[in-house]
Formats: C-alpha cells, sequence, structure tokens
C-alpha cells in the first residue's frame, strides 16, 4: 500500500527525499512508527517525519479524541467562542493525505521486548519505533472529598466534556490554584455567570513565575472581572452535599466556602502511571536522555511526559508547555528520519492570556532577581500594561523581558537575547520591537522618560524604521 | 444593565413589527392628478389615462388588487402593441411603483404619517438601547462569549428567519418596490430636502443602509472601544457611506449635477461605462467630464498604488459600502464563513469568473459605444449588460451578498463575487507591500484568527507554522490580529523583501529547524 510512496507527488508534503533510497529500493522493510498520543508533540513529531521520510508507516493512538486539536483552545469552546470543530488545526482529509494513521483507542500495555502494544486489551499493534508522547494528567493533592461529584480538574477533553456537565445551571464555583489553568477556568466559569472564588496559597498571583508588581497587575485585573480572588488561602476539606456532590469547601483558616463546583488547578504531572513497572525508566515523567531516547531500545518519549535525566541549559527537566512539545517534536523527527539530533531548546519564550490582559516572556524573568540581576520596569496610569527588563548588571545585556498588555515582536527579541543585546539598545527601539496592531498608542514618551530616570542619563527612543527592523532580523 | 437589554429588545421589537405592519395600513385611490405625477412621459400618459379610467376615484384597500387593476389596464396597452408588431410603441417603463406611491392616501398617509418617523425612531434607539447594555455590560475586550450558543449567529431559527427577511427585502427592493412604498413615503420630505425630488425606492435603501451602517457601526465601536484600528476604521466605513455614498450624489442632483458616487470603482461599479451614464457625463460639462476622468484614474491609476503600498484593505475594510455593511451590520456573521480548502477553490474559480465576466461585458459596452454597433459577434451587448445587472448586480451582490449574511458569512459577495475584490486581489498577491506578519514562534494553534476570519481564510495554517499571511483574498479587517491570544497576528505594511516565506522557520530552537509545507 506505500509502495512507491516516495515518487508520490502531494503538494502537502515536501518531501526532502523526492527519490526512493538506495535500501528502500534493495527491498528493506517499510518502517513502522507508532505516536502514542495526538497533542502537539505526537502531532509534530509525526508531520516531520513525513516531511523527512515519505515512506515510512505512521500511526498516531489517542484515546482522548480522533484528530488532533489545540488544547489551550478548549476553554473558548465551554465560552462559546468557537466550537470543537475549529480548534483542529488540521481538515480531517490531512491524515490520509499525508498517510498518518488515526487510531481511536486507548493503550492499556507496551511489552518493549517483543515490540508489541496492547489497544483497548485486545487489539495489537506491533511498532518498530514507538514514540511516547502522553501529555499530563492534573494534579491532586490528597484532600478530602476530592472525589466527590463536582470536583475536577481541567486538561482533557474529557474533561472539557465534564466540566460542561459540572457547572449546567450552578450558582457558585471555587478554583483552586493561582496559575494559568486557575485563571483560564476562572474565566470560563465567569463567562456563564458563575460566582467563582479563587483560591491561592501563595500571597500573591502566580508568585512562583511572576515578579510582585505583574502579580499585582493581574490581581486587580482578575477582581475587576468579579472574582473573589482570595490570596494567602489554602484548601483543607471538599465537603459533601449529602448526595456525593460538593456542597462546600472548608479553608485552613476555617472559612467555609459553599459552592457546587470545585476546580483543581495546582499544576499536572505526566501521564505515565500505566507504564511503571513496564521495563521503561519512569520517574515523575519518562526519563529520557537529550535525544529523547528512554531506556528501551528505539522507544523515544517527549512533550509534557518527558522528564530529562540531564536538563538542557538553563531549563527545567520537565517542560509542560505548548511551544516545547513542538519543538520536542521537531527534533526527534529528524533523530528517527535523517541524523541523530540532540533537543537544544534556543531562548525561553511563552505567553498567555489573563482574562483581557495578554502576556508575552521572553528569555529569562524570575519572579525575583539573581544576584548580578539588575531591572527596569515601567506601567502606564491604568495599570494594565506593563514592561520588565531584566538584564546582567555589570554588562547590561538584557537577560528578559516581560510585557503585559503589550506585543513584542519575537524574532527580534529572540536575536538580542542570543547577541545579549544591551538595555540601553533594546528600549531605544522600542517602537520597532513593538507588535502591537496600527494606532496603538506605544508609550514611548512615557518609556523613554522612566528610562531617563532609571538610569539618570538623557535619553530618547528612536521612531519606527521599517530598515531597522529588517536589519535587525535579517 | 439585563434589564435595559430587555427593555431595548422589546421597543426594537414592537417598533419593527409596527413598521412592517405599516406597509399594508394604505388606501389606494387613483386621480389624475396622482396618473399625471407618476407618468412622466406624456405620450405613455396619454396612452395610459383612458385604459385606467375606471379606476379613478375608485377607494382600494387592497393594494395586491390595486396593483392587480392596474397592471391588468397597462398590459393590455403593450399586448395590443405587440400583437400588432408595433415594437417601437410599447411602453418598456414600468410605471406601477410610482402610480401606487402617488395614489396611496387614507387617513394614516394623510394625518397620522409623522408618527411612523416616531416608530423608526424608537426602532432605532431600541436597537441601541439594546446595543449599550449588552456591549458595555463586560470590561472592554474580547466579546465572543456564548456566540456559538447564539441562535442568531450559528445558522439558528433566529438567523435563518433573519436571512428569509434580508432576502424578501431584497426581493421587494430590486423586483416589487411598488409593495414597500409606504416606507418610501416616509422619506420623501428629506428626499425633498435633499435633492429636490421625492424619494425613490433607491432613497429609502440608501437611507435604510446609513442607518443601519451608524447603528451596527456603534455597536462594533463599543464592542472593539479597546482596539484603535477598528475604532478608526469603522468610522472610516460609516463617514464614507453617509457622505460619499448617500449625501454627495443626492446634493449633486440638487445642483443639476450627475449622481455619481466618487468612491464607487469599476468593476464593482459595473455600468459606470454603460452609454447612459457615458453620455449623461459627457454631456454634463465640466464636473462631468472630470467624473468621468476621475473613474477612469481611479481603477487604473489610484487602485493600484493604494494597493501597493496598503493592501486592499484601504478599499473593502475602511471605503466600501459593500464591505463597510460587512463590518458593521455583518459583524455578528463573521464566523459563518467556509473554511475549508473546497470552499477557497470554489472561491478561486467564482470570483474571477465574475471579473472576467465584468470586463468582457465593458469591453462590448465600449465597443458598441464607440463603433455604434448594438451586437457584438452577433451577441446583443444590450442583453450581456442586462443579464450581468441581473446575475450579478441584483442577485449575487444584493440578494445572495447580504441575504445570506446568517447563512455563509458576512462576505460572501466580497469573497466569491466582487470583481473589484479579485482585481485588488491579484495585486495585493502578487504586487503589495501588505502582509499579516506572523510572530516567531508565539502561535499555540487555537484558531480563533481562522474561526473569525470572514472571508474564510484558514489564517492559523500560516500563523501555526511561522509564516506571514500573504492572501488575494485578506480584506484586512484585522479581527484575526485582535482575537489572538497570543500576539501571533499583526498586519502591517512593509517591504516586499521577507513579505512571503514559502519555508518558514519557527522560533524556538538553538538551530533553525523549517516548517516545510
Amino acid at each position: 500500500m506505500y509502495f512507491g510512496a516516495g515518487l508520490c507527488i502531494n503538494k502537502d508534503i515536501v518531501t526532502t527525499k523526492p527519490f526512493l533510497s538506495l535500501p528502500e529500493l534493495m527491498g528493506n522493510k517499510t518502517e513502522h512508527i507508532v505516536i502514542i498520543g495526538n497533542g502537539i508533540s505526537g502531532t509534530t513529531a509525526a508531520r516531520h517525519i513525513r516531511k523527512r521520510n515519505s515512506s515510512c508507516i505512521i500511526t498516531i493512538i489517542s484515546s482522548e479524541t480522533k484528530y488532533f486539536f489545540s488544547r489551550t483552545a478548549l476553554m473558548y469552546v465551554y465560552m462559546g467562542h468557537m466550537k470543537f470543530e475549529h480548534t483542529k488545526p488540521y481538515e480531517d482529509s490531512f491524515w490520509p493525505k499525508n498517510r498518518i494513521d488515526l487510531v481511536y483507542g486507548h493503550v492499556n500495555q507496551i511489552d518493549f521486548g517483543k515490540k508489541i502494544l496492547k489497544i483497548d486489551n485486545n487489539e495489537e499493534i506491533m511498532y518498530d519505533k514507538l514514540i511516547l508522547a502522553l501529555g499530563s494528567v492534573p494534579n491532586k493533592f490528597g484532600w478530602p472529598g476530592q472525589d466527590l461529584k463536582g470536583v475536577q480538574g481541567l486538561y482533557s477533553c474529557q474533561d472539557l466534556m465534564l466540566m460542561e456537565t459540572n457547572t449546567d445551571g450552578i450558582e457558585h464555583a471555587v478554583v483552586v490554584g493561582g496559575g494559568l489553568i486557575g485563571i483560564e477556568m476562572a474565566e470560563m466559569l465567569s463567562s456563564r455567570g458563575i460566582k467563582t472564588t479563587m483560591l491561592v496559597r501563595e500571597a500573591r498571583f502566580w508568585g512562583n513565575i511572576l515578579p510582585e508588581q505583574e502579580s499585582k497587575l493581574i490581581e486587580r485585573h482578575i477582581i475587576s472581572h468579579g472574582i473573589d480572588l482570595k490570596l494567602n488561602h489554602s484548601l483543607k476539606e471538599i465537603k459533601s452535599n449529602g448526595a456525593n456532590r460538593v456542597g462546600s469547601i472548608l479553608t485552613e483558616s476555617g472559612e467555609v466556602i459553599n459552592c457546587e463546583f470545585v476546580g483543581l488547578t495546582i499544576g499536572v504531572r505526566p501521564n505515565v502511571d500505566f507504564l511503571r513497572g513496564s521495563g521503561l525508566e519512569v520517574n515523575k515523567g519518562v526519563v529520557v536522555n537529550k535525544f529523547l531516547e528512554t531506556n528501551q531500545p528505539n522507544v523515544y518519549a517527549l512533550g509534557d511526559c518527558a522528564e530529562f535525566k540531564e536538563a538542557p541549559s538553563g531549563r527545567k527537566n520537565i517542560e509542560q508547555v505548548w511551544y516545547t512539545g513542538r519543538m520536542m517534536g521537531e527534533t526527534l523527527a529528524k533523530t528517527i528520519t535523517t541524523s541523530k539530533t540532540a533537543y537544544q531548546p534556543g531562548n525561553w519564550f511563552n505567553s498567555a492570556k489573563f482574562f483581557d490582559i495578554e502576556y508575552q516572556t521572553y528569555g529569562r524573568v524570575g519572579n525575583k532577581l539573581h544576584e548580578g540581576e539588575s531591572d527596569f520596569y515601567w506601567e502606564n496610569i491604568d495599570g494594565n500594561k506593563s514592561l520588565r527588563i531584566v538584564y546582567n548588571s555589570d554588562s547590561e545585556a538584557v537577560i528578559g523581558i516581560n510585557v503585559f498588555g503589550i506585543r513584542l515582536r519575537h524574532e527580534v527579541i529572540d536575536r538580542w537575547l542570543t547577541e545579549k543585546k544591551k538595555v540601553k539598545e533594546v528600549v531605544g527601539e522600542w517602537n520597532n520591537i513593538n507588535f502591537d496592531p496600527e494606532f496603538f498608542k506605544r508609550y514611548e514618551k512615557e518609556i523613554a522618560h522612566e528610562f531617563a530616570e532609571h538610569f539618570g542619563i538623557s535619553f530618547n527612543i528612536k521612531p519606527k524604521n521599517w530598515k531597522s527592523i529588517l536589519n535587525l532580523v535579517s | 444593565m439585563g434589564k435595559l437589554r430587555i427593555i431595548g429588545l422589546f421597543l426594537f421589537g414592537l417598533g419593527f413589527g409596527l413598521l412592517v405592519s405599516e406597509l399594508s395600513m394604505s388606501e389606494y385611490q387613483l386621480t389624475n392628478r396622482a396618473l399625471t405625477k407618476a407618468v412622466t412621459n406624456p405620450t405613455h400618459l396619454e396612452l395610459i389615462s383612458p385604459r385606467v379610467e375606471g379606476m379613478l376615484g375608485q377607494r382600494f384597500t387592497s393594494k395586491t388588487e390595486f396593483i392587480r387593476g392596474y397592471q391588468k389596464a397597462f398590459n393590455a396597452i403593450n399586448s395590443e402593441f405587440k400583437s400588432a408588431g408595433e415594437w417601437d410603441r410599447v411602453i418598456w417603463t414600468d410605471y406601477t411603483f410610482n402610480v401606487v406611491k402617488q395614489s396611496s392616501t387614507g387617513i394614516l398617509i394623510d394625518k397620522y404619517y409623522g408618527l411612523f418617523g416616531l416608530v423608526f425612531l424608537m426602532v432605532v434607539l431600541g436597537a441601541l438601547l439594546y446595543i449599550f447594555a449588552s456591549k458595555l455590560a463586560r470590561p472592554p475586550g474580547i466579546d465572543h462569549n456564548d456566540i456559538f450558543l447564539d441562535p442568531m449567529k450559528t445558522r439558528g431559527w433566529l438567523g435563518i428567519i433573519t436571512g428569509i427577511g434580508l432576502i424578501l427585502f431584497y426581493i421587494a427592493l430590486y423586483w416589487y418596490p411598488e409593495y414597500i412604498t409606504n416606507w418610501v413615503i416616509l422619506l420623501d420630505p428629506l428626499s425633498l430636502a435633499l435633492s429636490g425630488n421625492e424619494a425613490s425606492q433607491w432613497f429609502l435603501y440608501g437611507f435604510l443602509y446609513c442607518v443601519v451602517m451608524v447603528v451596527m457601526g456603534i455597536r462594533m465601536i463599543l464592542k472593539y472601544r479597546h482596539n484603535k484600528y477598528q475604532l478608526i476604521r469603522t468610522f472610516s466605513v460609516i463617514f464614507f457611506q453617509i457622505s460619499f455614498a448617500f449625501l454627495l450624489p443626492e446634493i449633486l442632483v440638487r445642483l443639476n449635477q450627475p449622481y455619481y458616487d466618487f468612491k464607487n470603482i469599476w468593476p464593482l461599479d459595473y455600468d459606470f461605462f454603460f452609454d447612459w451614464n457615458m453620455n449623461h457625463l459627457l454631456a454634463s460639462g465640466g464636473l462631468g467630464l472630470f467624473m468621468l476622468v476621475w473613474g477612469i484614474v481611479l481603477f487604473a491609476v489610484s487602485v493600484p498604488i493604494l494597493v501597493y503600498f496598503y493592501g486592499k484593505r484601504w478599499y473593502c475594510s475602511w471605503v466600501c459600502g459593500c464591505g463597510g455593511l460587512a463590518e458593521t451590520l455583518g459583524d455578528p456573521f463573521r464566523q459563518l464563513s467556509d473554511k475549508s480548502l473546497k470552499a477557497w477553490k470554489f472561491e478561486r474559480i467564482s470570483v474571477h469568473l465574475v471579473l472576467v465576466f465584468a470586463v468582457l461585458m465593458t469591453g462590448m459596452t465600449l465597443y458598441s459605444f464607440f463603433s455604434g454597433d448594438t451586437e457584438v459577434f452577433g451577441v446583443s451587448t444590450y442583453n450581456v449588460q442586462k443579464s450581468y445587472g441581473f446575475l450579478i448586480g441584483a442577485v449575487f451582490s444584493g440578494v445572495v451578498g447580504t441575504g445570506f449574511y446568517p447563512i455563509m458569512g458576512n462576505r460572501v459577495w466580497c469573497r466569491f463575487g466582487c470583481p473589484l475584490a479579485a482585481y485588488m486581489g491579484m495585486i495585493q498577491k502578487f504586487k503589495s507591500r501588505f502582509r499579516i506578519t506572523t510572530n516567531g514562534g508565539q502561535c499555540i494553534s487555537c484558531g480563533n484568527c481562522s474561526t473569525y476570519c470572514e472571508m474564510g481564510i484558514d489564517v492559523r495554517w500560516y500563523a501555526q507554522r511561522g509564516q506571514n499571511i500573504v492572501r488575494s483574498s485578506c480584506v484586512g479587517c484585522g479581527i484575526c490580529s485582535a482575537v489572538c491570544p497570543r500576539g501571533v497576528l499583526n498586519l502591517e505594511n512593509g517591504p516586499e523583501k521577507g513579505r512571503i516565506n514559502d519555508n518558514p522557520i519557527i522560533i524556538g530552537q538553538k538551530h533553525a529547524f523549517l516548517d516545510l509545507k
């Protein structure tokens, strides 16, 4: 069925190998690559393998959905911004066209020795190479009542459907946890007019990531959207309403909050429990080296479920972010098809949206300054836009940038972080790195003024100039 | 806020119902005076008068009966001429609308008509109250909650009813204006004040167009009060509609100058080169000549230059009347456009076919104009013009273009039919500084951009692979950029260098990873 596919001209696959390679002509067996998990990591791996190799057989198995969808978009389905259909980045015809087989089923067992998977305890699939892209599951910390009806986390499509039923017609909800999914859930609930209380254990919102001023900025915004934000509050117990459903919660400080729904958003952990004891090395996640190889031959892991034995420099061992999943997929595809390639993420970046305030971060901005670091911070008068640049105190080289309510040009910032551009030059090019839509206020005077005061110098920001932008990136 | 919304909706619904029922609330009495006013051609008047004598002085309570009576008499004249073979004496002008309008009478028309002005005001104020209460109920930001649960915005029962209503309105406007005379009469005072003439159904259309654009434009402005690009753009389309499309042509008529919309561009303005228009302009002295030259310079020089610098958006979503309606009245329906590959393939064929049709028809028109020959290769120029006017001018751009807002999204005409859009699209694709820049590797494939693209462009396809969006159909409305939760998309005019990148690199890794197609 796949014979000669290397010659097939398909506008959606530009193969790096337009003709059959020598081993293939000599009659080598077609390789079967099986990917468990159809999130961004597994899907990217599949797409890139197909781009680089047109003859192998690729199968993606998932028990979540048949088709790849954007996990980060689930909230928009709940809020009615989109239907589930809209979250699928590729039309359904994309998969057969690119000869990527999709299997909707749950892998219960893997026999690494025989290279066989068991799906739904019945069908068996053999693989030559196996990619584990298993994703995460929401954390639960053993609170009393955490398994009551109406208590849940939010990660998968199934979680979303559960949330749909759990929140149907309810009036009051409690979200536990002050991170990205927590605020997403609060936004989702409030979009349905459900009175929402957010319990945050720390003294400020997302305090392990954001510097204090940014935390405060977002806290004000959360409150302005009608959320009852309770900082320094931890969950002690979830109480039943007598019908095996949540009726209220009790905080550590003894406060009782009545609610019909509890969202547990205190982080996620790798979805690897079913692999413990299978011969695969599993710690918190599936342990991999820098080539994303596991301890089993021809078995790889990537994305949320992978735990690096040795973290790439400046990075964490487990990074559960859309972009890192995508990059690992790109890397692994290269290793499998062309040449063994280590995962080498570039400068860190991430983004999010907190209700109406967008957030972008580039490089490293910690929740507080490390030794040898200084920073420059500016916030607008309305207190809903901000810029923070962290730089090396001695060399003034930029280390990281945070923006709230402002968009920046990724390409330029990325390059400057690599080139260790000085903070003065970066701010001087503000109009060229700003990526906000046309006619938006750029705040260049305010920022220049603040910057001049900060450094005690006279300082100006250059006008926008396309030539400079091109020079900056080319 | 909730209560105000309901009050607004109630006022709007009540007033709208009254306005619709008012269409049948007159009586009709044909008088000699009415006939003289309605039938402007003296020869025709002489022919028609004796035939309708029996109707004179008779009071009709049913409009259809009155129209039937008049048309029976009128058709008798023509069928006699036709059977006698006297084709040059056949009356081709349809006076039904005028006759009905001039014969309208009754206590309502004569005494209480002003009340309906107040009812109309109530409809507008009710709508505005509803809009203000809805849009200000949440802080500034993307306001898309529950769109896919709304029967109006998801081809639900409300959307279907609205679509049918719009289609019926367009059918009446184009082919049965005699059934909406009561609304036209309402506007006579305004029309008299502007142009000195009584209102026609087209004056009604222009007026309603403006009112709808203002009301729904205010909705757009409130909805996007956090986004300056949307604010300025919305002000711009409203300004061009009211001043250039509505007021200026009427004032020109008052000054005995040709009726002319200075921003309507051939081939969208498909009858610009029709002999009656050319003759009229050529006979209207200096200003007429200027209009003729202006029209030619617009499509031949200004369009390519402006599209080169700003993309076709300078027209489609800043100036154009069709675009203006789509961006205001049509905004609630933008998510209904089809994003499939199939729809794109169909769109490319249909929009360019219409352009070819328009160019061929205009070619024939000009050939006939200069040579005096009414046929080109045995095909009658007039018949081709007529079929274009019917198929494209009325059915496609009007009935389908607007009537299908709640079914196929708000840019059906612009996407599948507008020949000017096709022309500008070619320039935008191959020689322009405009693009939607994709911001490095920040895309999370969420799909908001594609969902809310009114032109049905799968924006995400490009964004998720780090590629700039250069598409001929993009009208630059800027909504993809507005709804993007990660700051990935930005409408920019920049150097051509680097505008198109077919093998983009998504930022993230230390070493470049190409995202091949």
